[in-house]
């Protein structure tokens, strides 16, 4: 061995787009957004920490979610060191770790609220440790068999991607990709060539959590990723109340609304999330 | 030049396609909204390597500033203790603000100003690379936030004092475990959301690409320095080279001219804590499986569930569940061998140093002099081993005091 064989590998050359073995928005997700469009609204996508406040709470809550007006669901899969979340998800986080929440507990939710006849389209956010651990081609298997739709890995860019997106493709599960007001043109490419489902646009330059006011620059950047992309745009990170909502319709297909959700179970007495949870749909919903 | 030494190992499929891999760890697995960030600091980090005015200003100030070259030091009296191989000392402790720390922070400290960022950002455990940040920012003009663990917060007060003398802003993690790990993550937070303003100054071989690159470029002036020193001393290569490993950057840092001179045994010593059979241990090359944390495929001590697991050390700069991917690779290659030593065995070895050969170390440190013996006795009295002595101990007498019954 010499000493340049240690060197670092140069930047490699991204490889062709998959090749379109069927459709972009096959699938419950691309179907449920479609639907949405049709009905002339914006899709809202809500958000459940698994195991937060405590085990069970998710299957209880997700319906109540769904009731009140959200379209999709984002199951928050615990992680020890949640990078891109603010101070709320790495409490939830914290808490549901404490309670022993694993990735095979957040697939026993999927399959649980299959058997309650949940059909919404249902999504991981997912650090890629707790996937790889699991190993990719288990975690698509078993996620499929349970009902999972589609997989959100914040920490995974789509240069690291090629392993996953192998054992995701025959599964059906759709990976969704992050682009955000920071992505380069050449890399809008990038995620549009891999993505399916939808785009997920975060819409600020930090990390997740209720904002007071979205980005003033949210239309051009929105403008500027449709260039790139046929596929659903759905807007995260800050999306937290009504108005927010209201500024998105015309802008993209669907809002995110995470934190705002887990703070306001955090300042609720457990007994009244679900009607709570109803109540905050429902008044999202009549800005979508 | 492209990575290829560990393709037969088998990388991530498709992985090709990305940049920074040694063997198949490594990567850059971090959100979107830094990879442009990651992007700009490949081009501009190429370019500096071959900057001669750089180079030079760095050369300069490593002289002027931090003083180097430091010594290598023949320990003739730890070599007599041991009763085996001559032990050499390359003597990092003499170094800028008492560790390796400052090499990193200067060369990363120049980058910065070259790309036109003003505020900078650190992480720290023991304390040692935030007061290495802090000074290279006090002297560069640059702002500083430094994010340390409000556990190290507590247990390094001396080191938080100096570098609010410095004129750095620390900033104390109450999340997660409130260690080394928990500032790193924060630490790369307010990068993430700061990016357009900020650089994030890393303390070691660890983090997405190109930092195991750049911080181990900045380091490798401790071996090239010791290859020369053995030559002209020794009058020739030593015949085992001992570093410690919590990240890893003082061992990649003396390793890496040495990675070519085969004859050249090359011991990674991690920290074993309470024993590695107990649990609480730092040893992440000895006893961790490769996994994803701050930004790199590496060895990682987790759980079943991909879960990390909190490290423990006596030495705040080694209690860090993760490594430097480049280290993980030179693992799987056989090239480096990594051995683990507890808390107890690094105390005795910290005792040695102090009365063999008048010098205190870092407790760090103190875990390559206790490996280092074992590895004497191994060879002879011909033979000859470089330890890095990467820090100095003066930070750890709170410490060393308390865990020997001693009132300070």
């Amino acid at each position: 061995m010499n000493s340049e064989e240690l060197e670092v590998a140069e930047p490699g050359v991204c490889p062709q787009p998959r090749a379109a073995g069927g459709s972009k928005t096959a699938g419950r997700i691309g179907e449920t957004l479609a639907r949405v469009k049709a009905e002339g609204r914006l899709a809202l996508i809500g958000w459940q920490t698994v195991g937060f406040p405590e085990p069970g709470a998710a299957e209880r809550l997700v319906p109540a979610l769904l009731e009140g007006g959200f379209d999709l669901i984002e199951l928050g899969v615990p992680f020890s060191d949640p990078q891109a979340d603010g101070a709320t998800v790495q409490h939830a986080s914290h808490v549901a770790l404490q309670h022993g929440t694993t990735l095979r507990d957040c697939l026993r939710t999927v399959r649980n609220l299959r058997k309650a006849s949940v059909a919404a389209p249902l999504l991981f956010m997912s650090y890629y440790n707790p996937v790889l651990a699991m190993g990719v081609e288990r975690f698509a298997g078993e996620a499929a068999s349970a009902g999972l739709d589609g997989l959100i890995v914040p920490d995974l860019p789509p240069e690291e991607a090629g392993e996953l997106l192998e054992a995701l493709e025959p599964a059906g599960i759709d990976p969704i990709f992050l682009v955000a007001p920071t992505s380069t043109d050449d890399r809008l490419e990038r995620v549009a060539e891999r993505a399916r489902g939808f785009v997920y646009c975060v819409s600020l330059t930090g990390v997740t959590g209720a904002r007071q006011e979205l980005s003033a620059s949210l239309p051009d950047y929105l403008a500027r990723v449709r260039r790139f992309t046929d596929l659903p745009l759905a807007v995260g990170f800050g999306i937290s109340r009504p108005e927010h909502v209201a500024v998105l319709r015309g802008r993209a297909d669907a809002a995110v609304v995470g934190s705002a959700i887990i703070d306001l179970m955090t300042k609720t007495p457990r007994d009244e999330h679900a009607v709570r949870l109803r109540e905050f749909a429902a008044s999202l919903r009549a800005a979508a | 030049m492209a990575g290829i030494a560990g393709a037969s190992i088998g990388r991530p499929a498709l992985a090709r396609e990305a940049a920074g891999y040694f063997g198949r760890y490594g990567g850059q697995y971090v959100p979107e909204t830094i990879m442009p960030a990651l992007a700009q600091l490949v081009a501009a980090y190429e370019q500096t390597k071959h900057d001669p005015a750089f180079q030079h200003e760095l050369a300069e100030l490593s002289r002027h500033y931090v003083g180097r070259p430091t010594p290598l030091y023949h320990a003739t009296k730890l070599t007599a203790e041991a009763g085996g191989a001559q032990i050499y000392l390359k003597r990092e402790d003499l170094a800028h603000t008492g560790a390796h720390k400052i090499n990193n922070a200067l060369g990363q400290g120049l980058l910065a100003r070259r790309i036109g960022r003003r505020r900078i950002v650190a992480e720290t455990g023991a304390g040692q690379h935030g007061v290495a940040t802090a000074t290279v920012c006090a002297m560069l003009d640059l702002e500083c936030v430094v994010y340390m663990g409000e556990e190290d917060v507590r247990r390094q007060s001396l080191n938080v004092f100096r570098m609010k003398l410095l004129g750095a802003e620390v900033r104390s993690v109450t999340s997660g475990s409130r260690t080394l790990k928990d500032a790193i993550n924060e630490a790369f937070r307010d990068w993430v959301t700061n990016v357009e303003t900020t650089y994030y100054l890393i303390g070691s071989v660890v983090g997405p690409h190109p930092y195991p690159t750049i911080v181990r470029d900045f380091q490798s002036v401790i071996g090239h320095e010791a290859r020369a020193q053995a030559l002209d001393q020794i009058g020739d290569l030593p015949t085992a080279v001992v570093a410690c490993v919590g990240g890893g950057s003082n061992a990649m840092g003396i390793f890496h001219a040495f990675v070519g001179d085969r004859e050249v045994e090359l011991i990674g010593v991690e920290a074993a804590g309470h024993g590695v059979e107990s649990g609480k241990h730092a040893a992440t090359l000895v006893a961790g499986r490769p996994g994803v944390l701050h930004g790199a495929r590496s060895y990682l001590l987790q759980d079943e569930n991909g879960q990390v697991i909190e490290a423990h050390s006596i030495s705040a700069g080694l209690d860090y569940p993760g490594v430097g991917p480049e280290h993980s690779h030179l693992k799987d290659l056989g090239r480096a061998r990594y051995v683990a030593v507890t808390d107890t065995q690094a105390l005795e070895g910290f005792q040695l140093l102090c009365r063999t050969e008048g010098i205190i170390p870092a407790l760090e440190s103190a875990h390559a002099i206790a490996a280092c013996i074992d590895v004497a006795r191994r060879f002879s009295a011909g033979d000859s081993i470089v330890v890095n002595l990467s820090g100095r101990g003066d930070k750890d007498m709170g410490t060393v005091a308390s865990t020997l019954g001693v009132a300070l």
